[in-house]
């Protein structure tokens, strides 16, 4: 190797570590309402950091405000990367209390479906002005062709986003990996239940190399 | 420019507005949404021929998003055609710069009375009820 190539990849070494260190990148964790965001990003956050990020539920709209994690370091097979992992509320175009008046009462639907819309308009404004990358989760046992996954990946790849699909839930009995792979060839699907942990050794070897 | 109103009979049915795409590259983002989103709230189909940009649409979520209000406006059903792979990479498309084309066909109507049926690359069938 000559002196200048040697030169070269030293420099090239100490900026991108200079950058690292200066600017984690923010991945910003995207999809619909209950495709499983908060627990893949609790189970990201409790592996590295041994914090988890927010409250799971099964109700749609838990996450009702964009939560940052930051200085989240993953590295797998010699490759590191160091994230701030973004939770974002999940992302829909239509907000109806009523679904939520069987689990809570009218005045608590009503407020929740309030932080639902505001939610969802703050996690539009992270991925257009906030987010570095993108991982798009989506449950694996649905079909994933609906409008908002399709608005969602154009906006992404419209703004020149690095993106990886989740095909989470994988441990449900209806889940189809083949589906999410069909619906969207042109990106990379990486099966997963978060909730169960499976199949995260291939998760984090692909943040680590897609985003590092 | 005439604004799409409804009118006196718009009790009776269901006002479905098309607006072409010459119309929509007159407007500025916000004018368009603004234009989709008052048809909406008078309960109207909106369909546009060439459909929105992927900021359009965003701004289209975050704004319906601002507007939903439990009293009466749940939100919007929107539905469009996939984009053509072939159409959105075409040499000529890249040369003439054209990579990010809109030129897709777009339903958007009231959350509470529309529900799409069924959607597939070339048909979109939607059920529009009265309220």
């Amino acid at each position: 190797m000559g002196l200048f190539t040697e030169l070269k990849d030293s420099i090239s070494r100490v900026t991108d570590r200079l950058f690292s260190e200066q600017e984690p990148k923010r991945i910003g964790i995207y999809g619909p309402p209950n495709a499983g965001k908060t627990t893949l990003a609790n189970r990201i956050a409790r592996d590295w950091t041994g914090d988890a990020i927010g409250t799971e539920s099964h109700i749609p709209h838990e996450t009702r405000r964009a939560r940052r994690k930051e200085n989240v370091e993953i590295e797998r097979n010699g490759k590191s990367v160091t994230i701030d992992i973004v939770d974002t509320p999940g992302v829909t175009t239509k907000v109806d209390y009523e679904e939520f008046t069987d689990e809570m009462d009218e005045d608590d639907a009503i407020r929740r479906s309030r932080e639902a819309t505001e939610g969802v308009a703050e996690a539009m404004h992270w991925l257009r002005e906030d987010v570095d990358g993108v991982i798009y989760v989506l449950d694996s046992a649905e079909d994933p062709i609906t409008q908002v996954n399709t608005m969602l990946i154009g906006i992404i790849e419209s703004r020149d986003l690095p993106v990886l699909i989740f095909a989470n839930k994988i441990d449900l009995e209806d889940s189809s990996v083949k589906r999410i792979e069909d619906a969207f060839p042109q990106h990379k699907t990486i099966p997963l239940s978060a909730k169960e942990g499976e199949n995260m050794d291939e998760v984090y070897e692909s943040i680590a190399e897609y985003f590092g | 420019m005439p604004k799409a109103t409804n009118t006196d009979d718009s009790d009776d049915g269901i006002q479905i507005d098309l607006i072409s795409g010459e119309r929509m590259d007159e407007l500025a983002t916000m004018e368009k949404i603004r234009m989709i989103l008052d048809g909406v709230h008078d309960g109207n189909i909106v369909i546009l021929e060439e459909g929105l940009t992927p900021d359009e649409e965003s701004k289209l979520i975050e704004t319906t998003m601002a507007e939903i209000n439990p009293d009466g406006f749940n939100g919007i059903e929107i539905e469009t055609y996939p984009k053509s792979e072939t159409r959105e990479s075409s040499l000529l498309g890249r040369i003439m710069g054209n990579e990010e084309t809109a030129a897709k066909l777009t339903v958007i109507g009231p959350a509470n009375r529309i529900e799409t049926l069924h959607k597939d690359e070339t048909l979109i069938s939607a059920l529009v009820s009265r309220n």
